[in-house]
């Protein structure tokens, strides 16, 4: 019975034909006509031919994306993953999930030694700037990544705002060594204290709320923050922003060029690239910190509580967990490293402004936390260096534009490259890159569990 | 049935006599809207007995435990709960999560709730939050990588292993919850809660979906709860082969209200219960059975 | 002879007939996998028309697998499922649907948010509301219950209840295969006996054909012509349901309340 696998033809001819129609009605406004402007006003040029072109076009693909979703349906039917199963199957328990270190080892290995590599490679330190400064802007965003995870990979709560926190971070710095004159390493600890503060005056109200409400209300702190930082001139000097922000200094020696300085302390001959090799280390350190945060405080328990949390809350109270300050403390610490790394950012700039903190930033950093796999120290690795280092790429494609012809810039299409590859990444790893949870503690061999089994959080 | 004055608890443990009540429902209403889901309702459960509550289906008997368990702030009434040192606690008062933290009730679910994504040891260990909590310094001296919490999570996994061994899962310890059978989950439920330490366990039609010879050994799992541990046990429950052959008391609901009260025996044999709830085996089912050999309710064996 | 033993031999001689004519539903040689997991592994199963069938087996065994593959939802990967004469191995579950098959799946599944009238509404869309009336009368005759409870949001209501409004709703279809996925799951003993009084009448008046997987062994092999264990994802046993009832293997797995086992845990 092949017919009663695939739909049959005639249904499929039908549906094209309904696209193709629905297709031509758009093409009546939109292509149908030309209107060029003529002695006597508008005149309108039919264009008929190409609006058949296009249904004749839209025919086909329908027909074709059938026939090949047809086949695809019917293979999925046949093997449903695990997750679909109405029952526990005694069948064997996944096994094989080995934890793969590889990656892990891999990225720290070229983290570590990339102003190394980028030197050799480049021939020197200064042209091996764009190589390093690319390098902290990956390493900002694989912070921020992990940050925003406690919230929403550990904890399932949805943070639509989460750069409100990167922004206090970095206002912390820029104000308090402006107007104070307190030094990077005592407004770095403050700056995450005062971020997780806000954390939990943003925590409080929304702790009833969750999935789509709990979205909206984040989204809107984050844009309230912004609003703030625009309008109140006095304090933050309105949407002109904070410049001449102090530099950072080596554990109080300045990057200059004079007998004080870093390099001549050092014997070393002067050379600007050194404060940069430095904020390179320095945003690899507070990542890195990061990453061991996260992961000694899986293990314990308020981590546990944070995955149970996201597991089932109900389930959690009637197990003795207070889920309202298991809940703040997710908030307050995923916002005391966005603190971190907003206080990194600012003394990297020494120019800040509420530009830097748009809503397209919290997308970014939570694309990269689902895209990464929600719960994934490694996988929030990979999708960072795929997100923020995958545009760069963009600009060194120069042959694009011998195909699409002179002044076709492919950095212009970044969002839509972007959007498609976000829509694929969810058609073919609807969990992130790395779906797998390894448990925190096992009597055994530690082996992940599927992602079929985890789940996302509500809110 | 005593009933407890609200004002006093004092004059109420005097009042109790022989073995001490754990919990002592009294007066308690629940109303959502218009409809009354539980309308006056006053029973006790002694400590270390297994006391059962069984009624029609939507006789409000998830929704007492709702209220005892802290889900539902009742309308009106007072559950007291008594530890065996003599403290008590007013569970109505008490936010949901204390419940079981400081009153220490523990509960189950209906329909099962376990961690799916966690593995069946993490499932135990998330259930000795409070302690494991309170040896990790509040999470800042745990961080630190101190001894004190390190020994602590040894404690606690020595004992969910325990549990383990129990109801039979040493060997799934790694396993996510989600992937283990039905009946499995059940147990593990019942371990999890079990591992808060309870002074009361609650369970919600811990039976269902299990078929006979599971049945049985959550009998067994029963038993040793209430005889090993200082835990009393409350439960909701269909199978008769269950709330007949280990409980102590029966407590039986209809639309709300007490309708009976007492030992197994005597509820077996109470004709308001049997016009509510039980019905009357017909003559041949029980001719069949006797053919068979075999006996549905064959209870009290 | 007993009235009741002559039952059994019409029975027993009715079940024989219907297995002789073409089943109206033909499980053959069906393995489902879930992943790389084979939750079923080449099951050969009938149920002839007018036939009550009982599947019986432990928990993971693969019963509501079964019962899940025959609605195409997963979709057996090799095998072949007849329906009538009709191959439904490939069919997309709505498909199925259509062609006069309902089922109370387990978990309930009811729509939480719309009242239980609604619910009903929705079993019958299958008729466009043709018998609405009658069937209706006749859920609210078999559950009281529902009937005081019919302006009620479907997800307020207690477990138990929702459990029936899963039955009444399948029944609105008026199918001619009624498949039950453990149907007295968390019901009470006097409604469960209501039950199954009336899976027996809907066969006896109706002649509904009943595919029904029950962890209450004893009583759904009493109601049945026939019976299947499945052990594993495999047909191990199979015989009229006195057949089973009688049979020391069966008895001592799925029937007794295990004393020995109590004694032993």
């Amino acid at each position: 019975m092949a017919d009663a696998r695939t739909p049959g033809l005639p249904d499929i001819l039908r549906d094209a034909g309904l696209y193709a129609l629905v297709a031509f009605g758009l093409c009546i406004p939109i292509i149908a006509y030309r209107t060029d402007a003529g002695p006597t006003g508008l005149e309108l040029t039919p264009r008929w031919k190409l609006v058949a072109a296009f249904c004749a076009a839209i025919f086909a693909l329908r027909v074709v994306q059938r026939l090949i979703l047809a086949r695809r349906d019917a293979r999925r039917a046949l093997t449903p993953s695990p997750a679909q199963a109405t029952e526990a199957v005694q069948g064997e328990p996944d096994a094989g999930q080995r934890v793969s270190k590889l990656g892990l080892y891999a990225f720290l290995g070229v983290a570590l030694t990339l102003p190394v590599i980028a030197t050799t490679a480049s021939g020197g330190l200064g042209p091996a700037r764009y190589w390093i400064d690319l390098g902290i802007l990956i390493l900002t965003y694989v912070m921020l990544g992990w940050g925003l995870n406690i919230v929403v990979g550990l904890a399932g709560l949805l943070d639509l705002g989460y750069v409100a926190f990167y922004a206090v971070g970095a206002y912390c710095y820029a104000l308090l060594s402006t107007t104070f004159g307190l030094s990077f390493w005592i407004c770095l600890p403050l700056a995450g204290l005062f971020a997780a503060a806000w954390g939990m005056v943003l925590g409080f109200p929304v702790l009833r709320l969750r999935g789509d409400y709990l979205a909206i209300v984040t989204l809107a702190f984050g844009e309230i923050i912004r609003l703030v930082l625009i309008n109140w001139t006095d304090l933050t000097g309105g949407a002109a922003g904070i410049s001449s922000i102090p530099r950072a200094t080596f554990f109080g020696i300045p990057f200059t060029a004079d007998e004080t300085g870093f390099a001549a302390r050092f014997g070393l001959e002067f050379d600007s690239m050194h404060r940069v090799v430095f904020l390179y280390y320095l945003i690899l350190g507070l990542a890195l910190l990061t990453n061991l945060a996260t992961l000694r405080l899986r293990r314990m328990p308020i981590g546990r509580a944070w995955e149970a949390l996201r597991e089932d809350e109900i389930a959690c109270r009637s197990l003795g967990i207070d889920t309202t300050t298991t809940k703040l403390t997710a908030f307050a610490l995923g916002a005391a490293f966005a603190g971190f790394a907003g206080s990194f950012f600012s003394v990297r700039q020494g120019f800040i402004s509420p530009e830097s903190f748009t809503f397209l930033e919290s997308a970014i950093i939570l694309a990269i936390v689902v895209l990464g796999g929600m719960g994934s120290q490694v996988g929030v690795a990979i999708a960072a260096v795929a997100m923020v280092g995958g545009p760069e790429l963009l600009r060194n494609l120069g042959f694009l534009s011998a195909v699409f012809g002179e002044g076709f810039d492919p950095n212009e299409y970044r969002l839509l490259l972007f959007g498609l590859a976000m829509v694929a990444m969810m058609v073919w790893r609807p969990r992130g890159l790395i779906s797998v949870r390894v448990p925190s503690v096992s009597l055994g061999e530690r082996r992940a569990i599927s992602g079929a089994h985890v789940s996302e959080g509500h809110g | 049935m005593t009933v407890l004055t609200p004002a006093n608890p004092k004059t109420a443990e005097k009042i109790a006599v022989g073995r001490e009540a754990v919990l002592s429902v009294a007066h308690l209403t629940m109303r959502f809207g218009g409809l009354t889901a539980v309308n006056d309702l006053s029973f006790e459960a002694k400590a270390g007995d297994i006391t059962a509550l069984i009624g029609p289906n939507g006789a409000g008997k998830t929704t007492v435990f709702n209220c005892i368990t802290g889900f539902y702030k009742p309308t009106e009434g007072m559950l007291r709960l008594a530890h065996a040192d003599g403290t008590v606690h007013l569970l109505e008062r008490l936010p949901n999560f204390a419940v079981n933290r400081t009153a220490r009730v523990a509960r189950t679910f209906q329909n099962i709730r376990l961690f799916p994504g966690m593995t069946v040891l993490e499932n135990l260990l998330v259930a000795q939050h409070k302690p494991l909590m309170r040896a990790s310094g509040f999470t800042v001296l745990g961080l630190l990588g101190l001894a004190g919490y390190r020994s602590a999570e040894r404690a606690a996994i020595e004992k969910a292993k325990a549990w383990l061994d129990r109801i039979g899962l040493m060997e799934r310890a790694d396993d996510p919850a989600g992937a283990l059978p039905y009946g499995a989950q059940r147990r593990l439920e019942i371990a999890r809660a079990m591992c808060t330490d309870p002074v009361l366990l609650c369970l919600d039609e811990p039976a269902a979906g299990l078929n006979p010879r599971e049945s049985a050994e959550l009998n067994a799992l029963l038993r040793h709860i209430r005889d090993a541990h200082d835990t009393s046990v409350l439960l909701i429950e269909h199978d008769m082969s269950v709330v007949m052959q280990i409980s102590d008391h029966v407590v039986v609901l209809d639309y709300g209200c007490k309708i009976a009260d007492g030992t197994p025996d005597e509820i077996r044999s109470d004709p308001k219960v049997i016009a509510a709830y039980l019905g009357v085996e017909d003559e041949e089912v029980e001719r069949v059975e006797a053919e068979v050999g075999i006996g549905h309710g064959e209870a009290g064996a | 002879m007993s009235v009741a033993g002559i039952n059994v031999l019409v029975e027993e001689t009715r079940a024989r007939q219907a297995a002789a004519a073409a089943p109206l539903l033909a499980v053959r040689d069906v393995s489902t996998y879930y992943g790389s997991v084979a939750a079923l592994r080449g099951v050969d199963l009938d149920v002839g028309e007018g036939e009550i069938v009982t599947l019986i087996g432990a928990n993971g065994a693969g019963k509501s697998t079964l019962m899940m593959t025959i609605f195409g939802a997963p979709q057996a990967r090799t095998g072949s499922i007849l329906y009538a004469g009709q191959d439904i191995t490939r069919l997309p579950t709505h498909a199925i649907a259509r062609l006069g098959l309902a089922q109370s799946p387990e978990g309930r599944r009811v729509f939480p948010r719309m009242s239980v009238f609604e619910n009903l509404q929705m079993g019958a869309s299958l008729h466009g509301g043709r018998y609405f009336a009658e069937d209706l009368e006749r859920v609210c005759t078999l559950f009281p219950r529902l009937k005081e409870r019919l302006q009620q949001r479907a997800g307020t209501m207690s477990g138990g209840e929702q459990q029936m409004l899963a039955i009444g709703r399948a029944l609105m279809s008026r199918p001619r295969l009624l498949l039950l996925d453990e149907p007295s799951l968390g019901l009470a003993p006097l409604v469960v006996k209501g039950i199954f009084d009336a899976i027996r009448d809907l066969n006896r008046r109706d002649g509904m054909t009943i595919f029904l997987v029950e962890q209450n062994a004893y009583h759904a092999l009493k109601l049945a012509h026939r019976g299947y264990v499945l052990v594993n994802g495999r047909v191990t046993m199979s015989g009229t349901g006195r057949q089973l009832l009688d049979d020391p293997a069966v008895k001592s797995a799925y029937l007794e309340g295990g004393h020995g086992a109590a004694a032993g845990a």
